[in-house]
């Protein structure tokens, strides 16, 4: 039996249909999310559709909310440290580099230059491994499957050299208040070079695929437009204001942890599409590269720790053998540093953008209160108004041109 | 800052805070972004001072890019009936920041275009990162749907 059109479309119940009448068209709403493999994480998003035009987007966030802001206000200060892993947990060390370099700033204490160093090259490894991750994911949600195995591949490398430095591959609390949770291992020079050297050939690779690709250019180019006012006054930040021809990286502007010791180029672009942040990014990618370089040719020699036995844990020969040492070890353990009263906002570039912890003493062992702006929230926000008017096709490129986790947004 | 809703001014950290009436935030707001230039608003928080009276801080974080200068703002908020006006008509970006605030603590933002809860469930009961919340929460599990 031969079935009409008409018959068909009867069966199939609509999500929520709104009558068609000559003036206003068939409207559908339609939800996305929160279980959609290109949201990248738990977002959902209710669009209202024209055909294929969206008319309306709105974001609905939370399903990771974690309590992490009161949670802060549970843990001492340095125990604090691993949750800010969890906040954003592809770029868990720019994380941890806020919250230390915050409460450094409360303490006013002085980090020896070789902590500062590797606090830089650590940070600037996961700058890599977020921007490669979001490259994968972001390539294989507009169909270039192969990018996300060869990013992986070297994502693969920076995660065991996490775990070579820290003893985990994500979770690395490995900036602690007062420099580091463990001196740099041994050797670490010629696996960190090994990498680095063959990285620059490895970024090549993706270009190639990627650069002439037709299809790639297709689904990017002209997509997922927003408008600098419109960025900046809905407080989008990072690659997505850079890919707009801003020139604004924090690490030049605000330097911390010795970047200006640091020679690298803030790549800018200004076609403002879902083109020109993978062109702002994979520039990113280099420009990291070059740092980490520097980090491991220019390293310096010392402690790692700062000299500040109040906060920092003594080694365990001092404390065996000195009452002083001792002491202190045994009022860090039992009952955590204090710090002065007062509040700070510190701010880092991290992969996605601003990050800025504001952070309250009250002169006790305890965060009073620690609020994270976080660059996934800000960016967020700006949703909406990229989605406006455009195919739902491309919102999925749009999307994952915003590179957003969601564990940063929600926290 | 020659502006009448300034009360104080205090630096602290190289950090700048004004202290600012409640009444004239938006105004203030206004006139920084215009004649100031902090043309982005990085954030706005709260601080909960239980059991403190006035209760509340409302944070806001300024950023002017030209300049390469942060301010921070402070209200102090009553903890009767913590009310504040809302700085999206300066910031669009406001809107989101004012609804965790009001998510987490309880403040109010008058002429708010949509001020409901964004992180927690939207039936969540009480206001978490209230000094007096208890960190396991009132309850243990969502009521059912």
């Amino acid at each position: 039996m031969k079935h009409s059109f008409e018959d068909h479309t009867s069966t199939i119940p609509a999500v929520q249909e709104i009558p068609a009448t000559p003036s206003a068209p068939r409207r559908m709403t339609l939800n996305m999310g929160p279980q959609h493999p290109s949201t990248h994480g738990v977002l959902r998003i209710v669009l209202e559709l024209e055909g294929e035009t969206i008319i309306s987007a709105a974001p609905d966030i939370g399903f990771l909310h974690t309590g992490i802001e009161k949670e802060f206000e549970q843990k001492n200060w340095q125990q604090a440290v691993t949750l800010t892993d969890r906040v954003d947990y592809l770029a868990n060390l720019s994380n941890n580099l806020v919250y230390a370099l915050a409460v450094e700033k409360l303490l006013q204490i002085e980090i020896p230059a070789r902590a500062q160093w590797t606090r830089v090259m650590m940070t600037e490894f996961s700058r890599l491994n977020s921007h490669l991750v979001w490259l994968g994911t972001h390539a294989l949600d507009i169909g270039a499957m192969t990018m996300f195995f060869y990013c992986f591949r070297e994502r693969e490398d920076i995660l065991r050299i996490f775990e070579m430095f820290s003893g985990q591959r994500m979770m690395t609390s490995y900036i602690r208040i007062g420099g580091l949770a463990l001196e740099p291992p041994r050797g670490w020079q010629q696996v960190v070079g090994k990498f680095i050297r063959a990285f620059p050939s490895k970024v090549d690779e993706y270009e190639e695929l990627l650069n002439a690709n037709p299809i790639w250019m297709q689904r990017t180019q002209g997509v997922g437009f927003i408008s600098l006012e419109d960025m900046l006054d809905l407080g989008i930040t990072g690659p997505m204001l850079r890919g707009a021809g801003l020139n604004w990286d924090i690490r030049k502007s605000e330097p911390y942890s010795s970047y200006e010791k640091f020679d690298f180029k803030v790549p800018v672009e200004t076609s403002n599409d879902v083109w020109s942040r993978y062109r702002v990014r994979i520039q990113e990618m280099r420009e990291s590269a070059k740092i980490i370089t520097q980090a491991l040719e220019g390293m310096p020699e010392g402690a790692w720790q700062a000299d500040a036995p109040h906060v920092v844990l003594p080694d365990r020969e001092k404390m065996k053998t000195q009452m002083e040492s001792l002491i202190y070890h045994f009022k860090i353990v039992t009952e955590g540093f204090r710090v002065p009263a007062g509040e700070v906002y510190q701010c880092i570039e991290a992969p996605r953008g601003e990050i800025g912890y504001y952070v309250v003493s009250d002169g006790t062992s305890k965060p009073y209160r620690v609020h994270m702006r976080t660059p996934s929230f800000g960016n967020l926000q700006g949703l909406p108004k990229m989605l406006e008017n455009t195919l739902i096709a491309d919102s999925i490129a749009a999307l994952g041109s915003m590179d957003f986790v969601l564990g940063d947004t929600d926290r | 800052m020659n502006h009448a809703g300034v009360l104080e001014a205090r630096e602290a950290f190289g950090e700048t805070t004004l202290i600012v009436d409640p009444a004239q935030i938006v105004d203030l707001c206004r006139h920084l972004k215009d004649s100031e230039k902090y043309i982005r608003l990085s954030g706005i928080t709260a601080v909960d001072l239980h059991p403190a009276e006035p209760r509340f801080e409302v944070i806001y974080h300024l950023h002017s890019i030209e300049r390469n200068q942060r301010l921070r703002l402070k209200c102090l908020l009553s903890g009767g009936n913590p009310e504040i006006d809302s700085a999206t008509g300066v910031w669009r970006g406001a809107n989101w920041y004012e609804r965790e605030v009001f998510d987490m603590f309880g403040i109010g933002f008058r002429n708010h275009p949509n001020l409901v809860r964004i992180l927690m469930p939207i039936d969540w009961e009480g206001y978490p990162l209230r000094k007096d919340y208890p960190v396991h929460g009132y309850k243990y599990s969502y009521p059912s749907e």
